[in-house]
């Protein structure tokens, strides 16, 4: 890409006392993401209470960074201008392993992306700010211990 | 058949303009509530139910009061409905259970909006707003792109599949003079060769934004029988809503209309494969595909089947979006999901002219707003 994501003048998120701990780990190249205690699942994006079972015992945990391409789309005319000097732009559905599924900015690989890839964390600064964006596992990547 | 809910006795539709300039909302609330009222017979004093949508905009808070005072009603039920696309369909049942519970007796459901060169944005603070626009996915295109690529990958349905589609609307769109594509068909090539908007979405698989406006009044089925046009009952109906941004689905491959469509059939005591007349919520392509199977009119992932063995025109075994839909018609935002409404009364009452089906006594209207995500199924019937 030869536009400089982080020169973009792209909408940042609207983070809340609640979801600060998301956007600081990511601005130090992390993905956390919050467990409920009783459900014992993760939930993505942060609440107050779990949407499963409504318990208040959800702790922040740090996430493996692996997940699984659910859908993508590469984005010719984006809804909003800031986006327009780096279209066409891929955004994908990624499934966490952990569980949920969150919406990403998806780096291009060396091949065509394809619905069930195994993607993996790849912080990028995006806008002035670094974003958990996601890359392709290259085929025959040896998975490195996080 | 199970007994009827309520009636609808009047329609209102304005001819969707690309844009008006200084024109408010309310103004064209105005012209379309009175075509509406105007149809059933009545005087406006007797409307005393008045459900609306939110006026992104130009009211943000105290819509129905807002209305109320500039149409000079006084209802003794207003609210506003807020389901996106599955507004219109919702505002149907709410109006028929105010009045089943002694709220009103005769309600007007009115959508419509205006269109400036630079349509105000909602000023959201959401999750939506928060961990999707970041990334880049803002609007609509991009969470049905999505959904649309993941149809694809699970049952290899194909872009031509889905261009169908676009082109049936645009044909059943030539017989309707007030469609935004009355006049400019495009068949399954045109549309395959129209720009990628968002992949794999081409351009004319996606509704063009217009001003418009759509009513209707809903009474009760006795008051019903004394009105000068033929009543059009609403014999049963479901909803459901499941998530807000498309990264919340429970499924990418099915919505939530699947639920609320087996609801409103079980309601009325009818079938899928009875209706006389789909009439489709078709902001894209893929919600009329996903639609499709849903209902059960064809297995999952065999909608590009479906459609190459049925004719959707007026003349066809199974007519669908005989107005044109809002691929052909145009969305006149809100006031697009009650598109599907007001077309399926004019069938319903023999009144849609030279699209007139031939047999017209049941059919089925889907709404669907958000991403895929909030939907209301109806399914009407002739009196």
């Amino acid at each position: 890409m030869s536009v400089d994501l982080n020169t973009l003048k792209t909408p940042g998120p609207t983070i809340t006392a609640l979801t600060k701990p998301f956007w600081d780990a990511a601005a130090e190249g992390r993905l956390t993401i919050q467990h409920c205690e009783d459900r014992g699942k993760a939930i993505f994006y942060p609440r107050p209470i779990c949407p499963h079972c409504w318990s208040k015992r959800l702790v922040w945990k740090d996430a493996s960074g692996r997940g699984r391409l659910k859908s993508f789309s590469e984005v010719h005319k984006p809804g909003h201008a800031g986006w327009l000097p780096v279209a066409p732009y891929v955004v994908g559905l990624v499934e966490l392993v952990e569980g949920p599924t969150m919406l990403s900015f998806i780096l291009a690989g060396t091949r065509p992306l394809q619905i069930g890839d195994m993607l993996r964390l790849a912080p990028t600064a995006i806008g002035g700010r670094v974003l958990p964006a996601f890359k392709p596992v290259e085929p025959g990547a040896e998975e490195k211990p996080q | 058949m199970s007994r009827p809910k309520g009636a609808i006795v009047g329609i209102g539709e304005l001819k969707p303009q690309r844009l008006t300039s200084g024109v408010r909302t309310l103004e064209v609330i105005a012209e379309v509530s009175r075509l509406a009222v105007l149809d059933a017979g009545l005087d406006p004093a007797a409307i005393d139910g008045l459900l609306v949508g939110p006026q992104v905009g130009e009211t943000p808070q105290h819509v129905p009061a807002t209305i109320a005072e500039y149409l000079g009603l006084a209802p003794t039920m207003a609210n506003v409905v807020d389901l996106g696309g599955a507004s219109g369909a919702g505002m149907v049942w709410r109006a028929a259970a105010a009045i089943e519970a002694g709220m009103c007796e005769t309600v007007l459901c009115v959508l419509a909006n205006n269109r400036e060169e630079t349509p105000p944005r909602s000023p959201n603070r959401n999750p939506i707003r928060e961990f999707d626009v970041p990334f880049g996915a803002s609007g609509a295109n991009i969470s049905y792109a999505l959904l649309m690529q993941a149809h694809m990958a699970a049952y290899g349905s194909t872009a031509r599949d889905f261009a169908l589609i676009a082109a049936a609307a645009r044909a059943n769109a030539q017989l309707n003079p007030d469609a935004i594509f009355f006049g400019k068909p495009a068949d399954v090539e045109a549309v395959l060769a129209s720009p990628i908007i968002a992949s794999p979405l081409h351009l004319l698989e996606i509704v063009m934004p217009v001003a418009g406006g759509e009513a209707v009044v809903v009474t009760s089925v006795e008051r019903a029988r004394s009105l000068r046009k033929p009543p059009v009952h609403l014999l049963g109906a479901g909803e459901k809503v499941t998530h807000r941004a498309v990264s919340q689905a429970p499924s990418l491959t099915s919505g939530p209309l699947k639920s609320a469509m087996a609801r409103a059939f079980q309601q009325s005591g009818t079938r899928a494969d009875e209706m006389d007349l789909l009439s489709l919520y078709d902001c894209y392509t893929i919600m009329v595909a996903t639609t499709i199977e849903d209902a059960g009119l064809c297995a999952p992932g065999q909608f590009g089947a479906w459609l190459n063995d049925h004719d959707l025109s007026h003349k066809g075994d199974k007519p669908l979006n005989t107005h044109g839909g809002q691929l052909g018609f145009g969305q006149p935002d809100l006031a697009g999901g009650m598109t599907h409404v007001v077309e399926a009364v004019r069938q319903l009452r023999g009144e849609a002219g030279e699209r007139q089906i031939g047999k017209a006594g049941l059919a089925l209207v889907t709404g669907n707003g958000a991403t895929m995500s909030e939907a209301t199924a109806l399914v009407l019937g002739a009196a």
